[in-house]
């Protein structure tokens, strides 16, 4: 350990190559555009950033630990505390890796209700970013334009499931409920809405002179750079690789449906802008196309697999064995077969994936949790070197991390 | 009798595991049956040893030797089209089998195709770092050795990442206690006061969280608060409360209920 004193205060081992007269900056981890707990320390030239050196690890509540000494229903509601942008794509994320490490499906009518949920999320969380990213920049009227929007959005979740961040509305095998009443209507009132505002937005944006000159050519991520690193979503797809897990990879009613993936090849901020606001218009689409597929079908909502799965509540109070079975899946817990999978969806920030090893036991012995913010954050090192002080802010709001997620 | 703890895993386990019970395996294919990881299996056995591979869950997986982590990756990203590697971490095997499982995840956005390259490692070994093939390793390996102290080889900045730099242990190995252990708690008792005196002392209290409903110096009880390190042990006195509300609020002096408008319908 160092002996930290007046004159030379504690940088955790932090050696800082110092030819000439430069300044090392402590950026956060309390600052209101790091987006959560993110401590940046940087060396500055004039307001050039000579060397940015990420810190990251405040918001560590040792989700993997958990998720090791957790039966795999009990975990799932943790998993909301990930990403809490969007929490139900870390649910749905789960969930399908046990699916398919168990090797059931869930019924139609949940996959239509599962795919309306993420794709919600995924408009929720673009606002969300759209909103504070403006902020940050400065343009403090699309940050209420924007959440007004987003509360709209999370009244449909809450209609749902009753809860507005941290959702829980996906099983490990399904849904839960069915969609309330007239829940179809609201959502179609509010794509409509959505449709008008972010026409809005982007008249206060795109073509605005200070969010242009702001954006362009600030954080460029070439091609190269993004794959060595690891970045994926949106932040891929602005650097001109058109790679959407929900196209080339598809997973629940995706492979059935129509819509487009955006690309820019701009590779800086900007480019990553447009894609995020086409993004949620492909949203809208798919939301559209996927009422008639939720109306299509038949009222099953979770899987049956009695191994695995509980019955459902009227079985299980009115057959004995059923209620016995259900006793077994919530004390012990369900045990799924030995093996290892791995399982990648597309959630609003990019891949997530859950690696879980099962032993056969109740616990899985390892669960490694894929969360793409965590090299988009890794990636700043590299990136901010070369850029000013104020484009440091644009970057970070841009890159969409989140920490609940990063720091797991 | 003290409990019998088994020290090499202090993880949870289920309190009942049927005698006969025997788990089913997720089925493992020949590589042969997909002719893209077969052709992967037969460029990579150019190049290294290749001890197992088999086909689970759509991903193939490789088990090479732990020397040639550096050879095989880039081999795949230069040579296959594995141009993402996506996940990279380690499994904890100490108990059975004295060392870690790494792995490392690759992704062909060509191919559409996931493989895993897994490797055995000694508890004392160490690995190459392949950050300089994948820049994302920087930070997976940083992780990794902060979860599991395994030390990588050749890393530019080798340090914890997710936990405090003096933290005491790696957080995911098996051996890692979920709670804090008892003779912590005993520890500043028995050096201040004597082994002799614990019931006297009683355990540190080493939960910063834990509420002692008798404690009425640290804690003040809502809805029934009684005067600062009152004891109430043997039951407590009623001490009235009273709200600034009641016959009237100081600050709230004509409330009309008529102009403000109460929505029917949430908009």
């Amino acid at each position: 350990m160092q002996q930290p004193n007046r004159l030379k205060p504690f940088f955790e081992n932090i050696s800082f190559d110092r030819e000439d007269n430069t300044m090392v900056v402590n950026f956060g981890p309390q600052h209101p555009s790091a987006h959560g707990q993110l401590r940046l320390i940087l060396e500055l030239q004039g307001e050039e950033v000579i060397k940015a050196v990420p810190d990251i690890g405040y918001l560590h509540r040792g989700m993997e630990k958990m998720g090791e000494n957790m039966i795999y229903n009990e975990f799932l509601p943790t998993t909301d505390r990930m990403d809490y942008i969007a929490a139900t794509s870390n649910n749905y994320g789960f969930a399908l890796t046990v699916e398919r490490l168990i090797g059931i499906e869930a019924p139609r009518r949940a996959q239509a209700i599962r795919t309306m949920l993420l794709e919600l999320n995924r408009i929720i969380s673009h606002l969300f970013w759209l909103a504070t990213h403006a902020l940050d920049v400065g343009a403090m009227s699309v940050f209420l334009y924007a959440f007004r929007e987003r509360e709209f959005a999370m009244d449909l979740m809450e209609d749902y499931c009753g809860a507005r961040l941290t959702h829980s509305a996906v099983r490990i095998g399904g849904v839960p409920l069915d969609l309330p009443n007239n829940w179809i209507d609201d959502l179609q009132k509010f794509i409509t809405t959505l449709t008008e505002q972010i026409e809005v937005y982007e008249g206060l944006l795109t073509k605005n002179r200070i969010w242009r000159m702001r954006l362009e050519n600030v954080g460029i991520i070439t091609k190269k750079m993004a794959k060595s690193w690891g970045v994926t979503g949106p932040s891929l797809r602005g650097s001109g690789v058109k790679w959407d897990l929900r196209k080339e990879i598809p997973y629940e009613l995706y492979g059935e449906l129509d819509f487009d993936v955006p690309v820019s090849t701009r590779c800086d901020s900007y480019g990553r802008y447009l894609c995020y606001m086409q993004e949620m218009r492909e949203s809208m689409k798919i939301l559209k196309q996927l009422v008639p597929i939720y109306e299509q079908s038949n009222s099953d909502l979770m899987a049956k697999s009695p191994k695995y799965i509980s019955p459902t509540k009227e079985q299980m109070m009115t057959q004995n064995y059923s209620l016995m079975q259900h006793f077994v899946l919530v004390t012990q817990g369900m045990r799924p077969p030995v093996g290892e999978i791995y399982v990648a969806t597309e959630s609003p920030k990019g891949e997530l994936g859950f690696y879980i090893n099962s032993d056969g036991s109740p616990y899985p012995y390892k669960l490694k949790v894929r969360a793409p913010s965590f090299w988009h954050t890794g990636l700043l090192q590299d990136l901010l070197p070369g850029h000013q002080l104020a484009d440091v802010v644009t970057i970070i709001g841009n890159l969409n991390i989140v920490f609940g997620e990063i720091d797991r | 009798m003290r409990k019998y703890e088994d020290k090499t895993n202090k993880q949870k386990k289920s309190y009942h595991t049927d005698r006969f019970y025997k788990s089913p395996t997720l089925p493992k294919l020949d590589v042969c049956s997909n002719s893209l990881f077969a052709m992967d299996l037969s460029s990579l056995a150019s190049i290294v040893d290749i001890k197992d591979a088999y086909i689970q869950a759509g991903h193939m997986i490789v088990y090479i030797n732990h020397t040639d982590n550096k050879k095989a990756i880039s081999h795949m990203r230069d040579t296959r089209a594995y141009d993402f590697l996506v996940e990279l971490s380690a499994i904890d095997y100490i108990k059975d089998q004295d060392g870690f499982e790494i792995f490392y995840e690759m992704l062909s956005t060509t191919k559409k195709t996931r493989i895993r390259l897994k490797c055995f490692l000694n508890k004392n070994d160490t690995i190459q770092s392949v950050c300089h093939i994948f820049a994302m390793a920087n930070w997976s390996e940083r992780e990794m050795f902060d979860m599991y102290g395994i030390k990588v080889k050749n890393h530019p900045y080798m340090k914890r990442i997710l936990m405090p730099d003096d933290w005491h242990d790696h957080p995911l190995l098996k051996t890692y206690p979920l709670t804090g252990d008892e003779s912590a708690s005993w520890y500043e008792v028995d050096q201040i006061f004597g082994k002799q005196n614990r019931d006297k002392i009683g355990e540190e209290l080493r939960d910063t969280a834990r509420v002692d409903r008798y404690d009425t110096n640290r804690f003040s009880r809502l809805g029934h608060e009684v005067p600062k390190g009152v004891d109430i042990t043997n039951g407590e006195p009623d001490t009235p409360i009273r709200y600034q509300e009641d016959g009237g609020s100081l600050l709230v002096t004509k409330f009309d209920k008529k102009p403000s408008k109460i929505l029917d319908k949430r908009k």
